[in-house]
């Protein structure tokens, strides 16, 4: 791909967080975060709910605004500027516990509505993308329904045929999983295995421990606020070096 | 048995609605055979020969021709002309009005949103009849006399009797071009429902439909007009003697009533847009904007089409009293339904059950007919569910 952007450089991270602070009133959530993800790499964030791994990802597009500290993205700097907001909102994909689908609208009409309205692509052109990609998310017969006439796998595969309309750098998935019943998680995670093959750079909030084991090239596991623990899987799922993250996985891999 | 029926679910069900049924008939019997033995005890004629007798009253706005030579039937369709002329106009500008005021309320911009609050607080607070006598003793009857006019451009004119705007004045050939118009309104209306079942069922859309459309809706009438070699020439105002002549007349009545009610339904309105985009989840803004999309967008393309269909409900319930709140025209003798009709006929034949029910029929039937029409557009915005 053409890179027009002198500050892109192959070895810098694509997403460097450092210093990052926010406090929702009183309540600090993130607590001095420092994340550097390099291009391609796949992270996965676990930790107990209320531990700010939500709240982080969605500083990344934004979606929160961070106190103090730097995120920059793939070169742009995240600061109140709205022309960066978007710059970095076109770079990064995310996708939703709740599909958050646009239920007004189908399936196609989901998947072409921000490469009309944003990239200004012409219709024809975000249709043919768009098929292609849910193709990719193995539903192309689905284009022409509304959400509300799909299951939640299906959903939530569009969902992610959405964010890949936009031709992202980064994809975050925000406990994608979380929302579905258990015979449609493997659907999910499939598309989502198969994306991470073929070299998207992707922070993903998850549970799916499985999930992880396969796809992860760094574990990172967060407690109030806190990066506690992160490495490679293997070390991080065998040998947990802190306390509480060996309490966490005792929890939720114990049956 | 009797006891057994009587404790059968179905059959007291039965049992009380016939009940009802029968006190509601008994009731309504003696109600009419109660006014018919008072009426013909005084002596007063039933029935709408009326209708065609002479009306020997002016009206001070009619879209149709009408003098007072006319009969009551013709005060009765002017009437009820003005009525449908200051609710549409009430409707189109309160629902303009209010979707703007509704929005700015939730914007970011804290100056934009107070002044929203502050607007819907006020005018929704104050009452109809006091805000009709503003507009008219307040605003409308401080302007200036026609001679000293405020004017723009020396084309429209603003003055003590009312506004004064150009007319378009279309020549037979002129006219077909508006009927033109008019068909080809219809058939792109047509052609939008048959896209929207087409897509329903094949999932394709109709080719060119934006294209086709346009074509329609400018081609066919400048086609029209240049075959049926239609001219067109603007009647402006001037000034004659101590009045306006010529143009389009808006009298202050109107502007009151039409201002009135337009600011005060707008206010409502505000409130009903309001809920209604506070009922699209948080998601849906999220969703869209990481997608990338400006506030804006999101807005126009994601928030207000769920939100609308739960404004309709209540956007109706508004229409319906704006509807009916025009009839407080007869306060500063703007000559709607009921103040020409429901009150100078009504004064002048006695015929107090005719005249009454008839207005009262108008109102259900424009109404029922607003609602139907609510209704139908609520069907079309409906999410398709499973």
């Amino acid at each position: 791909m053409l890179n027009i952007n002198n500050n892109k450089d192959a070895l810098a991270p694509v997403i460097d967080v450092s210093q990052v602070n926010k406090w929702y009133g009183q309540f600090h959530v993130l607590k001095d975060i420092n994340l550097k993800v390099m291009r391609g790499e796949k992270i996965v964030i676990c930790g107990p709910s209320g531990s700010g791994k939500s709240t982080l990802i969605r500083c990344i597009n934004a979606l929160e605004e961070h106190q103090q500290g730097d995120i920059v993205v793939d070169g742009t700097e995240l600061t109140r500027d709205l022309k960066n907001i978007e710059t970095i909102r076109r770079e990064v994909g995310m996708v939703f516990q709740q599909f958050n689908l646009f239920p007004h609208l189908t399936v196609l009409e989901n998947c072409t509505l921000a490469p009309i309205w944003v990239k200004k692509e012409n219709r024809v052109e975000a249709e043919k993308t768009a098929m292609a990609l849910l193709e990719r998310v193995k539903i192309p017969e689905q284009a022409d329904k509304y959400p509300g006439q799909l299951s939640g796998g299906q959903q939530q595969r569009v969902a992610i045929a959405r964010s890949l309309c936009m031709n992202p750098e980064v994809m975050l998935f925000d406990e994608p999983t979380s929302a579905l019943d258990p015979e449609m998680i493997k659907e999910v995670l499939d598309v989502m295995i198969e994306l991470a093959n073929e070299g998207m750079t992707m922070i993903c909030v998850t549970h799916e421990m499985g999930f992880a084991r396969t796809v992860a090239d760094r574990m990172i596991f967060m407690d109030d606020g806190q990066i506690i623990e992160e490495g490679p899987p293997e070390t991080f799922f065998n040998n947990p070096a802190s306390e509480r993250t060996q309490q966490f996985l005792g929890q939720i891999l114990s049956h | 048995m009797l006891l057994r029926l009587w404790r059968d679910s179905a059959w007291r069900a039965v049992l009380f609605q016939v009940l009802l049924i029968s006190l509601v008939l008994l009731f309504g019997g003696w109600i009419v055979d109660n006014t018919l033995t008072n009426l013909e005890n005084r002596g007063i004629s039933t029935g709408f020969d009326f209708l065609s007798q002479s009306a020997g009253f002016g009206i001070i706005q009619s879209l149709i021709e009408y003098n007072e030579s006319l009969s009551f039937g013709h005060t009765f369709v002017v009437g009820l002309l003005n009525t449908l002329l200051v609710s549409a106009l009430g409707i189109v500008f309160a629902t303009l009005l209010g979707f703007g005021m509704g929005v700015a309320r939730l914007s970011s911009n804290w100056l934009l949103a107070k002044v929203a609050a502050v607007y819907v607080e006020v005018f929704r607070n104050i009452p109809l009849l006091l805000q009709i006598f503003f507009w008219y003793f307040a605003v409308l009857s401080v302007l200036p006399s026609p001679r000293q006019s405020l004017s723009l451009f020396d084309i429209f004119f603003l003055n003590i009797r009312g506004v004064f705007l150009p007319e378009p004045v279309f020549d037979a050939g002129g006219m077909i071009a508006v009927w033109a118009f008019v068909v080809a309104a219809v058939l792109t209306v047509g052609l939008v429902l048959l896209n929207k079942r087409q897509r329903k069922n094949t999932g394709r859309p109709l080719p060119f439909l934006k294209a086709t459309g346009a074509l329609l809706l400018i081609g066919l009438p400048v086609v029209t007009f240049w075959l049926a070699n239609g001219s067109l020439h603007w009647d402006v105002p001037h000034l004659k003697g101590f009045g306006f002549k010529g143009g389009i007349e808006l009298l202050p009545e109107l502007l009151a009533l039409w201002f009135a009610l337009t600011v005060y339904t707008a206010a409502f309105i505000a409130e009903v847009v309001r809920s209604g985009i506070e009922s699209v989840s948080k998601g849906q803004k999220e969703a869209a904007a990481a997608l990338g999309l400006r506030p804006g967008r999101v807005m126009n393309l994601v928030v207000i089409p769920q939100a609308m269909r739960v404004i309709i409900p209540p956007l109706t319930n508004q229409y319906l009293n704006l509807i009916k709140n025009s009839s407080l025209a007869t306060a500063i003798g703007y000559p709607d339904l009921v103040s020409v009709f429901a009150g100078t006929t009504l004064n002048q034949t006695g015929q107090a059950i005719e005249v009454i029910a008839m207005t009262m029929a108008v109102y259900l039937t424009i109404s029922l007919t607003v609602s139907m029409l609510m209704n139908m557009y609520n069907r079309w915005v409906a999410l398709v569910e499973r």
